[in-house]
């Protein structure tokens, strides 16, 4: 009995864990450019002296 | 014509292709002196990769951009508008640069730094075509950023509209709503497991009784927060009494979650998993409905046309100045492809102006020192000085603006998805009354579950949660098809049309020069050949058509050329001297008999002959307008003098109404008159001159020769090409409403098995929470595959009717 509280506890942490998570991402604009992130991730730096 | 010799050149900058004459440098043709010189500063500043990541990146640069036309970007005035944010170290600006369309774009974008030191970082959205940039203010200026963004290609776009200030477009709160309830639906899900298997025994009653208090503190957020969009709309259709689909829902969401209430109290379990479910499965029907397109605005109005600021005379020099600025007895000067901001007379230069924009004459006209020009027409040529008359706010483009007409596009239309809705409720109510009424006699106790039961069972959320989901997938399978539609109601109203206006320059025909004619003596093939050779120096689109007519051999070389801007071109060849323009350039009388764009041709003085070039009418638009004008009544409005109309006619057919020299407040008295008649009225047009008929008709669907040009503001917004897909648009948007029929129907046999317990005062939770779900998956995969086998069919359609070659 004791141990399922817990469970249940933590189980609803996790959850709210993602759902805090989810307002984090649409808040700062994540699912709104869904083209820019992808690729600037494959252009390389082929100097390698720039620091932003 | 004989110009098989040679073999295509693309230019290794924009792709297109070379016209016979390409600069050569480094092993790289290129067809123009812009494309090449943006080569050679990326090829200094190290930026080649931009070339590497994708063949053919750039924008083509024939259109060369005026040394100082970012002057303006230096006036503090201007610079506060624009610049979000700055201090000593740092300054943020957004630019739009519709050039924006691949990966190379980015690439370049991100690394401006390499090309002006004083930019500190660049970040591009793609999807709004927007690039932030970061600059540090004490090492380079506004002015030197967008000219460091116009050097290689993208030329912001700054318009007044910049002024002001921007709302998020996105709704936000929709999606914390959609992630709140969703997370309590899952968790109520998952706490209601032990209750629905309470019936073997295997559970424990005061944990069942925990996990209950827990599903009402669940159940909470999505009550007061998630299904707020509900309330609110209901709400506001109760307040115009009227009762929309939203009312019957409500109900429903209000009766579960008191009774659930009263059963927790009482120590049952109540139907928290069945109303958290609903609201989300509602929530994504809601949001995938209202799908926004971030590239596109269904809501410019002029002051997304007109630029922020001009330049002003004062004391003999230009000074920019905003447009709130300008007042009236203002000397303006305008520039060569430069738009009249305010109505005013022409004090200096010879103004040829394109009015196209406003009247959608496509003939750009000639005006005098002393003569009225009006605002939205664009300088073509040289440099003129207008004096205004009227302040910008005032001018006639904008008052079209504040007719009152155009204030509200008033709800007119109601869905037939909200009159099916009000059925729905009454018969609903009817069988409520009925049940409480038969256990009344029998037995008084059972009235308030039954009764509840039957609220909760049949609240018509299955019959928005179909309309909901096949309006999102019409909206996208149109979509790929490149009709932008604004909404879900615009799919409605588009498969109620009954009648369809047209615009004819723009909308019929093309907008570049298509169809060139020559009348006059009598050309010789070398005589062709050397008209093209000269045609081919100018970057003129009237001197890329005749070249394309001449056959586009430049094979001469031509000696002494000289382009005078609004007049003409004339040049050496071997030991002939050319001319080319308009009728006073060439010495030649003008001849009033020919319609189009008229060029002149001299050789060695002496009139030769004269060049038409009109606009033609667009591919496969005549066996479009055969299938529609079966179906609707057609109408043509048109700015433009009646010498299109024979050839109209026979497009359009006997029955259709031709309408010439329209003003733009013609055009709007129309379709009011169309509307009072009770035709439902889909206009189709282009450019401001549209604008208003755009907004009164029932629904309006501006043209665009790519998405991302400007269009006023409509409902929907269509790519040129795909104009002549409209019959089957519409048959689409008329299966959505078999779509939603068809789900209502199956949602029905769902809610008639509900209604059986529900009567019988037997509805456990256990039944409540597998029908909702089912009901509401089965729906959505429903409303899915229909609608994708309907847009399957669009796709066919699309592929079998191919464009008619001839030009009408």
């Amino acid at each position: 009995m004791g141990v399922i509280i817990l469970l249940l506890g933590a189980s609803l942490a996790v959850a709210l864990g993602f759902l805090a998570a989810f307002i984090w991402s649409v808040k700062h604009g994540q699912f709104e450019d869904d083209f820019s992130p992808a690729h600037r991730i494959l252009f390389e730096d082929r100097q390698a002296n720039k620091n932003d | 014509m004989s110009d098989t010799m040679q073999t295509q050149l693309a230019c290794f900058h924009c792709g297109q292709d070379c016209h016979g004459s390409p600069i050569v440098m480094a092993e790289k043709t290129f067809c123009c002196e812009g494309c090449k010189i943006v080569y050679e500063i990326l090829h200094q500043h190290n930026l080649c990769e931009y070339y590497d990541l994708n063949a053919q990146p750039g924008v083509n640069q024939r259109m060369q951009v005026r040394k100082d036309k970012f002057a303006f970007l230096d006036d503090e005035k201007v610079q506060q508008h624009l610049i979000r944010y700055k201090d000593a170290e740092q300054a943020h600006v957004t630019f739009y640069l519709p050039q924006i369309h691949c990966s190379s774009c980015l690439w370049l974008l991100e690394n401006l730094h390499k090309l002006n030191r004083g930019v500190l970082r660049v970040t591009v959205n793609f999807s709004k075509k927007e690039a932030r940039v970061i600059y540090h203010p004490a090492q380079t200026s506004l002015r030197e950023v967008a000219e460091a963004l116009t050097s290689v290609g993208y030329e912001p776009y700054i318009s007044l509209n910049d002024m002001q200030e921007k709302k998020p477009r996105i709704q936000r709160k929709l999606v914390y709503q959609l992630g709140v309830a969703g997370f309590c639906f899952g968790n109520i899900m998952l706490l209601s497991f032990p209750e629905y298997f309470s019936g073997s025994g295997h559970t424990d009653a005061a944990m069942n009784n925990m996990f209950r208090y827990m599903n009402l503190a669940l159940s909470l957020p999505v009550f007061f927060y998630s299904a707020q969009a509900f309330y609110k709309s209901a709400w506001a259709g109760l307040k115009h009494g009227f009762l929309n689909i939203d009312v019957p829902i409500v109900l429903a969401i209000l009766v579960t979650f008191i009774r659930s209430l009263t059963e927790v109290a009482a120590g049952q379990s109540g139907y928290f998993d069945s109303m958290t479910g609903i609201v989300f499965f509602m929530l994504i029907g809601r949001i995938l409905q209202e799908k926004t397109y971030q590239g596109l605005s269904f809501d410019r109005d002029y002051t997304s046309y007109f630029p922020i600021a001009v330049s002003v005379i004062k004391d003999g020099k230009p000074v920019p100045t905003t447009l709130p600025d300008i007042k009236t007895n203002d000397t303006l000067l305008i520039h060569h492809q430069e738009l009249i901001p305010a109505d005013g007379i022409i004090s200096r230069g010879e103004a040829l102006i394109d009015y196209s924009f406003v009247t959608g004459e496509a003939a750009p006209v000639t005006k005098s020192v002393g003569e009225i020009v009006y605002a939205g027409g664009r300088q073509m040529g040289s440099n003129i000085e207008v004096l205004t008359i009227k302040e910008v706010a005032q001018s006639y483009l904008t008052s079209l603006w504040n007719r009152d007409e155009l204030q509200k596009k008033d709800d007119r239309n109601v869905s037939f998805v909200h009159l099916l809705s009000q059925y729905f409720t009454w018969v609903v109510l009817l069988i409520a009354v009925v049940t409480a009424a038969v256990w009344a006699v029998k037995d008084p106790s059972r009235i308030w579950p039954s009764v509840t039961a039957i609220l909760i069972i049949a609240c018509p959320c299955a019959l928005l949660l179909a309309s909901s989901f096949t309006n999102g997938h019409i909206l996208r399978i149109l979509s790929r098809h490149k009709l932008y539609l604004r909404n879900a109601q615009s799919i409605e109203n588009l498969a109620n049309t009954t009648h369809i206006v047209f615009d004819k320059t723009g909308t019929l025909m093309g907008k570049s020069g298509t169809e060139v004619r020559y009348f006059g003596n009598t050309l010789s093939p070398a005589q062709e050949m050397m008209i093209s050779s000269l045609a081919a120096q100018s970057t003129h689109p009237l001197s890329n058509a005749i070249n394309n007519y001449c056959g586009n051999s430049s094979q001469h070389p031509v000696k002494d050329f000289k382009e005078y801007e609004g007049k003409g071109i004339s040049g050496w060849i071997e030991d002939q001297y050319i001319r080319m323009g308009s009728a006073e350039f060439v010495g030649i009388p003008r001849s009033d008999e020919h319609d189009g764009s008229i060029v002149y041709v001299g050789f060695n003085g002496a009139p030769t002959g004269l060049f038409t070039v009109r606009n033609g009418y667009r591919p496969g638009i005549r066996s479009m307008l055969e299938t529609i004008r079966n179906h609707y009544t057609l109408s043509v409005l048109s700015g433009d003098n009646t010498r299109e109309a024979a050839s109209l006619r026979i497009l359009m057919g006997s029955s259709a109404t031709l309408r010439f020299e329209q003003k733009p407040a013609d055009k709007l008295d129309y379709i009011i008159q169309l509307q009072q008649q009770g035709e439902k009225v889909l206009m189709i047009g282009d450019g401001l001159n549209d604008a208003g008929a755009l907004r009164q008709s029932d629904t309006g669907i501006s043209v665009a020769e790519s998405a991302n040009n400007f269009t006023p503001a409509s409902d929907g917004i269509i790519e040129a090409q795909q104009l002549i897909m409209l019959p089957a648009f519409i048959r689409l948007c008329k299966a959505n409403r078999h779509i939603v029929i068809v789900s209502f129907l199956m949602s029905l046999a769902y809610n008639i098995t509900g209604l059986y317990f529900a009567v019988q005062a037997m509805l456990s939770p256990l039944v409540a929470a597998i029908l909702m779900p089912a009901s509401s998956i089965s729906i959505i995969l429903l409303t899915w595959s229909m609608s994708e086998a309907y847009g399957k069919r669009l796709s066919d359609k699309g592929f079998q009717r191919m464009p008619d070659k001839n030009h009408v």
